[in-house]
């Protein structure tokens, strides 16, 4: 299955203006400054928000079109989406966060198993780190057997070890998740690491010469991105 | 010492607290949730009760529940009985005497959920009701608890609005309240001050334990 999509709304800055599609098994990875609108794009996806024009089409179901006036609910859009630390309901325990919507609850104990957190099982969430309440989240997400995943920031909370040893786990899961999978970051670093294709975007459009104008520019020439200081952090670890 | 009168009191309390319980709980996710025009205006009027005199809300009530008037006029078609001066009256009298205490105690609990929390159970594909009773009434379990115990309160103490829609009657609508009244109108203060003496433990084990509710809610 292919998502391709195309936005048009207008924001209180700027206007977003983009389209993009991604395949099954792919992972697109939506890079930019913050305030970009990359959140926004994702929310316009899982239907939480509506744009003022365009469409969103899904294999063969229409998710959004403005002209047809159709506007599927998040409910029946069966979409993955972990956000960077508001997934998992304060009074349930892990396994049952990750049973929330699980086609399968039996696959939950697979997923704990894979992210290592089966013996968190039984803990709230505020009662574990926030590197484990995102690696239930992605148990969460992956046990409805999304159509569609959605990560944004997923890791971003979390410090910078525990940031790459997800970002590895997702990288080596990838291969097995039969989805597109659509990855916001503000780090180049993280961009490049899992990208199958990168969607830079700046204020709400697509701008393909950001990472490298991001990249070549000299410490000290006007304010240098986060992103830009991440490669040479990771020099250290 | 009037047993009788104070099971009355505490059945009614129980009652009122179970009902408005569930109609307040709707009322308080739309106030907490939703904008629609004449918001304001709705909040307000849910609010009233705690505003009016009770002897007000009392002569509305005996307008609209006498034989003549809407409700009580439905009633009687329906079932042939009155609502004055019955115990099913008096319930209805409280209740509407109650209602800000049960919802702006659950509108607050409400709202302070995070809206994220809620968007993630749409996402997962819970409807809007299974997300109200999946999500937000077990993250509210504090505020609704105090409500509860706040409405259970108001009740116990209530006695204008009672007197004038339930008259007292024992054993159907004479409340403690009323019998305290009664008893020092008759010069029998002994009877008075032990009914009187038996609210304070009841009243203060109450308000111990809503502070206790409310730490819970902000811990």
């Amino acid at each position: 299955m292919t998502i391709s999509a195309s936005f048009k709304r207008r924001l209180k800055y700027y206007d977003l203006d983009l389209s993009f599609t991604c395949a099954t098994n792919k992972m697109m990875v939506m890079i930019g400054p913050s305030g970009g609108g990359k959140t926004t794009i994702i929310r316009m996806l899982a239907g939480l928000e509506t744009p003022d024009e365009g469409k969103v089409i899904f294999g063969d179901e229409v998710w959004f079109d403005s002209a047809r006036r159709i506007n599927v609910t998040p409910q029946k859009r069966r979409l993955g989406y972990v956000f960077q630390d508001y997934n998992l309901f304060p009074h349930l325990n892990l396994l049952d966060n990750a049973a929330f919507a699980a086609v399968d609850k039996g696959e939950v104990d697979v997923l704990f198993d894979l992210f290592k957190i089966d013996h968190l099982r039984k803990r709230k969430p505020h009662m574990v780190s926030g590197g484990e309440r995102q690696r239930c989240a992605m148990c969460q997400a992956l046990a409805r057997h999304p159509r569609l995943l959605l990560l944004d920031e997923p890791f971003s909370a979390l410090d910078v070890i525990t940031r790459r040893g997800l970002r590895e786990e997702l990288k080596s899961l990838k291969g097995t998740l039969s989805c597109p999978i659509i990855y916001v970051t503000h780090d180049i670093n993280e961009a490049l690491f899992l990208a199958d294709e990168i969607l830079p975007v700046v204020e709400g459009k697509n701008d393909d010469g950001w990472m490298q104008r991001t990249i070549t520019r000299e410490p000290g020439e006007g304010t240098t991105a986060k992103g830009a200081r991440e490669p040479r952090l990771s020099l250290v670890y | 010492m009037d047993y009788l009168a104070l099971y009355v009191t505490l059945k009614l309390a129980f009652f009122t607290t179970v009902f408005l319980m569930v109609i307040a709980a709707p009322i308080a996710y739309l106030l907490a949730y939703y904008r629609f025009p004449g918001k304001s205006l709705l909040e307000a009027l849910v609010y009233l009760p705690m505003a009016l005199p009770p002897t007000v809300i009392g002569f509305y009530l005996i307008i609209v529940m006498s034989p003549k008037g809407f409700v009580g006029h439905a009633w009687g078609s329906l079932t042939g009985g009155s609502l004055l001066f019955t115990f099913l009256g008096i319930t209805i009298a409280s209740i509407i005497y109650s209602i800000p205490f049960a919802v702006q105690p659950m509108k607050a609990a409400f709202s302070k959920i995070d809206r994220r929390l809620l968007e993630n159970a749409y996402v997962l594909g819970l409807s809007k009701r299974a997300t109200f009773l999946r999500v937000i009434i077990p993250n509210s379990v504090a505020g609704i608890a105090a409500a509860a115990v706040l409405v259970f309160l108001h009740s116990i103490g209530a006695f204008g609005v009672l007197l004038m829609v339930g008259g007292s009657i024992p054993g159907e609508t004479k409340v403690a309240s009323i019998a305290i009244y009664e008893a020092v109108e008759t010069m029998n203060y002994s009877a008075a001050g032990l009914i009187a003496l038996s609210f304070i433990p009841i009243s203060y084990v109450f308000l111990l334990l809503i502070n206790k509710l409310n730490k819970d809610s902000l811990a």
